[in-house]
């Protein structure tokens, strides 16, 4: 743990991404795997199912430290996380322990969820006793699973695979996916032998580039596919060994969510993988998103939501084939084998190809853009017809070109602080447009804002609270900002009966007084414009 | 009330003076240098001997400061005065007001930890205690200050082995004394200062500190080498073009809220220290049980936990509204104030 915890305030402590690799480097070359196992787990966001309520832990520890509720609810609104404020309040350790985090794990974390709340108290109690701040503030955070230390699961890759000396892909590879901490399976991350067996597994997702350049430096048109960029659920769908598996690529098994997807992938010939998006899909096009969330969240799916949100496979590309990783063929080829599979398969009716939205001159792919909101699409998506399949976010091969999102000029109403790194500073924020004399709120907003802006703005939302709700503060309508969103579509949900996506501040309008912000209709307006 | 509550600040009305006001009055009873506290405009300051150098830097050449040693009394209007070391900088005092064998004690900022660049905390007895409470919460516990010392020289040691500069932010006046101070003997490498801290530096030489050498960062010439060095500079000259000249340098912050990850990690700097010229919550309890008072004000800070705290362990205890801020978490000084010399 002592070891883990040094790796843990070394990231925290470095704002370079050099660093933070070189750290976790010297790390995985050091630990033994039996631990690294489990660091690779909780870096790369993993999380044991919750093994004691975060509540439980505040309790104890407010009991040990003397420090009664209101007290603790008083220093955990300064702090932010709640387990750097247990870490914080108790008083300082008696012995320490040279435990190491697989023990820690294996013979004292995991068996807290079943055993009774006496001896988990004093188990924790006594763990607490023997650890440090830093070490203690670790372990606070894997037993509440809220383990974010700064590093995205890309630098683990490539912290991994300069310490094993192999191939990033392959490292990404092993990880997506269900990966489960053992000493094993740590040690198969670096093993030179490439064909995994797990069946399960699907390739890392390659990733476009926002467009940065004008289209004529991409060359001649003719080198381009131009697919419309669709706003749905990223996924691959795997059908080897008889078996067919659906992972989103938030890393997430959803092959029983979406049955439709999944039944007809069962036509597919063994050791086929495709890439495509989950789409809400009826009468040949798409539905909203929003649509979509409906279905997002339920554990148990009933025909009723089945039948009003159908859903689709748009499928974009072609992984493997027949067995074998075809990612390394050109697009134009995996693209014609693509088509094949799903005409010669009666899996059709789930998965679409994705449509090639324009062929022609670099004119017709503007005013292809200029259509795309009207198709219900994002923008565009551009891919050379020569290119691999990559590996994560780069530049080159594939561009995505967003439409221009919608703005409107919003009032802030409500303020709420942030947590972890934005603790004690009013980060979230509620804005609201006018409906005739009364703001009508419709959106909240996390970012967009500089470091000093924030600052700034914490300021005076501190200085022009109206009221307090818990952590919510009501301000003056007074501060106008130029909101971004993707898409519009009415909801049940929400008061104002509209609801928006990836909302984000543009810009602070602090040339515009409240009474200039837009108004409801404006919002019902913008609606209209899309099918 | 001995003391009260005006919209210019505390105020005496039978001995006619203010302490620490916020607004121009004709009598100030200054605690300590700090801008919320030594305020510009006051016809006649009074603040104690340790900290005139400083008091003069900051209130100007033209102000009217009397200066008294510590512990030596004076009267006003048959009020009795004297000022007491509060351990927070050079000069920072607690102030005793007696009228009628009622005493009251302004704390104005205060440590109890020992600190080399001015003289430590005494308790002083009385009725009424006034504290401030910038660090009044239990999660701010200051680890023992050798502890954190060693971690500023290992993070100055490790940027010097990696070729690169440390770029330490700490307040202009007290803070960047009492860090510079813990390196007066085998420094890790050459120290530079902002015009800022420079300024101050030779106000605390003058006054009789042991400082290690400083050099004036700004007289350096183009193209000088950096590396290994540490540069004393204060917060707001963080992000600022003036940083470019150092080249490749890590960053930290010194300050009592770098306690708390989150308040360091927003600022995007690479290290935070907890060093505070405060107390923390242990020190201060301590320092009001200490004083033995029957009433305790509690101002700046984390008035409302401190006040609820006492009342749960039978005292009276009231908070008090005031314009002093503690350590702040943005930079305290003025801009007018840190321009280059």
């Amino acid at each position: 743990m002592k070891r883990f915890a040094q790796l843990f305030a070394e990231i925290d402590a470095n704002t370079r991404t050099g660093d933070k690799v070189e750290a976790m480097v010297r790390y995985f070359t050091s630990a033994a795997p039996a631990d690294a196992a489990w660091a690779v787990y909780f870096l790369s966001g993993g999380r044991p199912k919750r093994l004691i309520p975060a509540r439980r832990l505040a309790t104890w520890a407010g009991e040990e430290s003397d420090v009664p509720e209101w007290l603790f609810e008083a220093s955990y609104e300064s702090v932010g996380d709640l387990a750097e404020t247990i870490a914080l309040l108790l008083p300082n350790p008696t012995s320490t322990s040279d435990r190491p985090l697989h023990e820690w794990m294996d013979q004292h974390l995991l068996p807290l969820a079943s055993i009774p709340e006496e001896e988990q108290r004093r188990a924790i109690v006594t763990a607490w006793n023997e650890l440090d701040g830093t070490e203690r503030l670790v372990l606070n955070k894997l037993i509440t699973g809220a383990f974010r230390v700064g590093v995205s699961q890309q630098l683990v890759v490539r912290a991994l695979a300069r310490a094993g000396g192999i191939d990033e892909g392959v490292v990404a590879h092993r990880l997506t996916g269900g990966w489960k901490p053992s000493p094993d399976a740590y040690q198969r991350l670096f093993s030179g032998d490439t064909t995994d067996a797990d069946i399960s597994r699907p390739y890392p997702f390659y990733l476009a580039y926002p467009l940065d350049s004008s289209l004529e430096t991409l060359g001649s048109s003719g080198d381009w596919q131009v697919e419309w960029k669709w706003d749905g659920i990223r996924a691959q769908l795997i059908r080897r060994g008889g078996e067919t598996f659906l992972w989103t690529r938030g890393d997430e098994l959803v092959t029983e969510r979406y049955p439709e997807i999944s039944e007809g992938a069962r036509w597919l010939p063994a050791g086929t993988v495709i890439d495509g998006e989950i789409m809400p899909w009826r009468d040949g096009s798409p539905l909203p998103f929003a649509q979509l969330q409906r279905r997002t969240g339920r554990k148990t799916l009933g025909m009723k939501i089945r039948t009003e949100v159908p859903v689709v496979l748009i499928a974009y590309d072609l992984l493997e084939l027949e067995g074998a990783d075809v990612r390394d063929r050109p697009l134009e080829w995996r693209r014609a084998e693509l088509a094949r599979l799903l005409e010669d398969s009666r899996a059709e009716s789930r998965m679409i190809i994705s449509p090639v939205a324009v062929r022609g001159s670099w004119a017709d792919v503007r005013a292809a853009h200029e259509r795309a909101r009207e198709r219900s699409a994002e923008g565009l998506m551009l891919k050379r017809v020569d290119s691999a399949y990559g590996v994560g976010r780069r530049k080159g091969g594939w561009w995505k070109w967003k439409v221009a999102p919608f703005t409107i000029d919003a009032v802030l109403v409500y303020a709420q602080a942030g947590s972890g790194r934005r603790a004690s500073l009013h980060t979230d924020y509620t804005f609201a447009v006018w409906e005739g004399a009364s703001l009508v709120p419709f959106a909240k907003a996390y970012s967009g804002l500089t470091d000093a802006e924030l600052r700034k703005l914490d300021g005076w939302i501190r200085r022009h609270t109206v009221e307090k709700f818990g952590p919510v503060r009501s301000v003056k309508p007074e501060q106008v900002f130029e909101l971004a969103f993707e898409g519009i579509a009415e909801s049940t949900r929400h008061k104002s009966g509209i609801s928006v996506r990836f909302p984000r501040i543009a810009r602070w309008r602090t040339d515009k007084a409240a009474a200039e912000a837009d108004t409801l209709q404006t919002l019902r307006a913008m609606m209209e414009t899309v099918p | 009330m001995l003391l009260d509550t005006t919209e210019r600040g505390f105020y005496c009305a039978a001995g006619d003076f203010y302490i620490d006001p916020w607004l121009p009055v004709e009598r100030a009873i200054i605690t300590h240098a700090h801008g919320d506290h030594a305020r510009w405009g006051c016809k006649a300051y009074v603040g104690s001997r340790e900290g005139e150098r400083v008091m003069r830097t900051r209130l100007g050449a033209d102000a009217s400061i009397t200066t008294v040693a510590f512990g030596e009394t004076f009267s006003r209007n048959g009020v009795q005065l004297s000022l007491h070391p509060a351990g927070h900088i050079l000069g920072s005092a607690q102030i005793r007001v007696e009228y009628r064998g009622e005493v009251w004690v302004v704390s104005g900022d205060y440590k109890t930890e020992p600190d080399p660049t001015c003289t430590p905390f005494e308790p002083v007895r009385c009725h009424t205690f006034i504290t401030e409470s910038t660090f009044g919460l239990p999660i701010y516990r200051w680890a023992p200050q050798h502890e954190t010392f060693a971690e500023i020289r290992a993070w100055w040691r490790n940027n010097a082995q990696a070729g690169r500069a440390s770029v330490l932010f700490a307040y202009a006046l007290g803070k960047a004394q009492r860090l510079l101070a813990g390196f007066v003997d085998a420094p890790e490498g050459p120290i530079y200062t902002h015009g800022a801290v420079e300024r101050l530096n030779n106000d605390y030489r003058a006054s009789g500190v042991a400082l290690p050498a400083t050099t004036y960062a700004g007289a350096m010439p183009r193209g000088h080498d950096w590396s290994g060095s540490l540069i004393v500079a204060p917060p707001s000259a963080r992000g600022s073009t003036w940083l470019r000249r150092f080249g490749s340098h890590s960053t930290a912050f010194a300050s009592g809220w770098m306690r708390i990850r989150g308040t360091r990690r927003r600022r995007s700097i690479d290290r935070g220290f907890a060093l505070s010229d405060h107390v923390d919550w242990p020190s201060l309890l301590g320092a009001i049980a200490a004083t033995g008072a029957e009433s305790v004000m509690v101002t700046h800070g984390y008035r409302d936990p401190v006040v609820r705290w006492l009342h749960e362990h039978g005292m009276a205890a009231q908070a008090l509204a005031s314009q002093w801020e503690g350590e702040p978490e943005e930079d305290p000084v003025s801009a007018e104030e840190e321009r280059e010399p």
